[in-house]
């Protein structure tokens, strides 16, 4: 399990680096959603991974927290998604307003010269 | 349940927050009653500011707010010390002028300006109060969700590629803090700042590369905040594309990096860090020297004096950052101090000059011409209430005034006595002869460095100087009392500041003390008394 997430958090990463990269203004925020999904589950794996065990407690009674899933990482995570969801929103009005105003997708405003 | 006096922690996150969603209520047209409850917002977070100053200032200097009432490790805390009361008052004092000089008419070239505005100033107080790395991590995506509104405000294309570049870059960094943050979550377990610093000594030798590794990543994200090089060519561009109060208030979004830097590495990698103690110093030592040689060949080369103040901003924090690099190798406090004391008065001075570009470069047409150009360009067809421009008292005298300002400004910048600026030079380097813990080569190095980069200030500044007061031929421009008196409110505390050195230099001094010995924060956070297990107090 370990080998797969590890492997699926590296793929997202690598090619959200080299879009961000990328000249045109989409392949920058395609780039930033992948990073940001792959910061997810990163967070997400620093909870240790566990299989079919809840994160939250009962209320009463003695509890084995080995039984458990650590709620922080969840939780974290959680507003990390929020967060980014909400800041991409912002950067893709952002990039609307670039390409109305300069009739470009280039990140720059300008095509390069050729 | 009855307000004690302890709740006063939590205003300088409150009052801004009321305030901007209050906004939010009127209708955009009603400015003068947003002016006016921003404003009062502003005052109320000053005279807030001053009053926790003054309790930082007793015996121990340390108070804890649990939020939730919840004990330190698992709920969030919020702690006040001398630096964070600090940084709590410079916020404020650079908040109201520049929501004066908006009110000349800025805040009616785009929307919600007040409501961001406000939301920024909670983002920055949170930031310097909090106790929790998470938290933190909110706290600056608050501020810079606020930031990235405020650059775009005003609009035009100038400001729009500028912002797109700055979103981009700091949305990278914001991701690169969550990686950072969760590696340290998961090799501590913790992500109470306090209980990180008593963990770290005793740290598993396996984990402590990865510690590090956490700690480098969420360091590389605050370095970019505070415009380090190779991080920083981002920052010139936009601190020149904002509008001038957007600008002045920008001024301290850059230290509020350095205070981050400051405050994690001294209190994680102080001297009592066992095997991590001093980690990242040479880092931040020759980051900020470089940060330092690029800003003063930024400052020779700029043309404008708007790309000139962004780099001045660069070298103020490049000093910051290598002062903070020497202490974190055993530099002792009283080079801190002085760090302290000149990021203040570089702070202020800064946020003049951003104040002031607009005003000097303003062409004969006066402010009419220049509020005319940006509406046209945003598409406003808001006459409705300002047909005529907004009809201030225009100041006589204005190149003299105008003069006067710059070279004040240009004084403390450069470090030239009798000013602000060279006490606090003065001081770093006083500091800096006096240990023997760093190399005594790189201390020179960074002096020469220091000196040089002050005379390039000065040659930059008087250049642009001369152009603009002396070898004018245009009629003198128009300048509004609202637009010049936050400059000499600023450069008033500027004054104040030199002629109270003695005062703020020993308070620096105790601030410098207390970051240095973090046993007595992290102790008084883990043992901050719940208010439910206190016995209740009589009516």
């Amino acid at each position: 399990m370990e080998i797969v997430l590890s492997t699926a958090i590296g793929i997202l990463a690598a090619s959200g680096i080299w879009l961000l990269m990328r000249p045109r203004t989409f392949q920058v925020i395609v780039g930033l959603c992948l990073l940001s999904y792959a910061v997810n589950l990163f967070i997400f794996s620093m909870g240790r991974l566990t299989v079919g065990a809840p994160p939250i407690m009962p209320k009463d009674g003695f509890v084995n927290p080995t039984a458990y899933a650590d709620p922080l990482p969840q939780a974290l995570v959680l507003t990390a998604i929020v967060i980014s969801f909400a800041t991409t929103a912002l950067f893709l009005v952002v990039m609307i307003a670039s390409r109305g105003m300069t009739g470009t997708d280039h990140v720059d405003g300008q095509e390069r010269e050729q | 349940m009855t307000i004690r006096p302890e709740h006063l922690m939590i205003a300088p996150i409150l009052i801004p927050f009321i305030a901007g969603a209050l906004m939010l209520l009127y209708d955009e047209r009603q400015r003068r009653a947003k002016l006016g409850v921003g404003i009062a917002s502003a005052v109320a977070l000053l005279i807030t500011a001053i009053e926790l100053l003054n309790r930082a200032k007793d015996s121990t200097g340390l108070h804890f707010y649990l939020l939730g009432d919840w004990a330190a490790p698992f709920g969030i805390v919020l702690v006040l010390d001398r630096l964070s009361a600090m940084m709590l008052l410079l916020t404020a004092l650079l908040a109201v002028p520049a929501l004066i000089y908006s009110a000349a008419g800025w805040h009616k070239q785009g929307q919600h300006f007040q409501s961001l505005f406000q939301f920024l100033l909670m983002g920055l107080n949170g930031a310097f109060l909090t106790g929790d790395l998470f938290n933190l991590f909110v706290f600056f995506e608050v501020l810079l969700a606020a930031s990235y509104g405020l650059l775009l405000h005003g609009s035009g294309q100038l400001r729009v590629r500028a912002g797109l570049h700055y979103i981009a870059v700091n949305l990278t960094a914001s991701l690169l803090f969550l990686i950072g943050v969760s590696l340290i979550y998961g090799v501590t377990g913790t992500l109470n700042m306090a209980q990180l610093s008593q963990i770290i000594p005793n740290l598993p030798e396996v984990d402590r590369p990865l510690f590090h590794a956490g700690a480098a990543l969420m360091g590389i994200a605050f370095l970019i905040k505070a415009g380090v090089w190779p991080m920083s060519f981002w920052l010139s561009t936009a601190y020149m594309a904002g509008a001038a109060p957007v600008a002045a208030m920008f001024a301290i979004m850059t230290k509020v990096g350095v205070y981050v830097v400051m405050r994690l590495s001294l209190l994680l990698f102080g001297a009592g860090a066992g095997a991590s103690a001093g980690f990242g110093s040479e880092v931040l030592i020759a980051g900020g020297m470089a940060t330092v040689a690029f800003g003063f060949l930024g400052v020779l080369a700029s043309q404008g004096v708007g790309r000139m103040a962004a780099h001045l901003v660069l070298i103020s924090s490049g000093t910051l950052l290598a002062v903070t690099g020497f202490a974190l190798a055993g530099a002792g406090s009283a080079m801190l101090a002085g760090a302290l004391y000149y990021l203040v008065s570089s702070t202020l001075a800064t946020s003049a000059l951003f104040l002031l570009i607009e005003p000097m470069s303003r062409e004969e047409g006066g402010i009419a011409a220049m509020l005319a150009l940006t509406a046209d360009a945003y598409g406003l067809d808001d006459i409705e209430d300002d047909g005529k421009p907004e009809v201030g008292f225009a100041i006589p005298g204005t190149l003299t005034i105008l003069g006067l300002c710059f070279g004040a400004c240009l004084l403390v910048l450069a470090g030239l006595p009798p000013l602000s600026g060279f006490i606090g030079k003065f001081a770093i380097l006083a500091a800096a002869l006096d240990q023997d813990s760093v190399s005594p080569n790189l201390v020179w190095g960074f002096m020469v460095l220091l000196l040089v980069s002050g005379l390039a200030t000065l040659i930059g500044m008087i250049r642009i100087g001369i152009r603009t007061f002396w070898a004018t031929d245009s009629a003198a421009p128009k300048v509004l009392a609202l637009e010049i008196a936050p400059v000499i409110l600023l450069i008033g505390m500027i004054l104040l500041l030199t002629f109270q050195a003695q005062h703020s230099i020993r308070y620096m001094e105790e601030t410098a003390r207390g970051l240095e010995h973090p046993a007595t924060y992290t102790e008084g956070v883990m043992t901050a008394p719940r208010i439910s297990d206190q016995p209740e107090e009589a009516e």
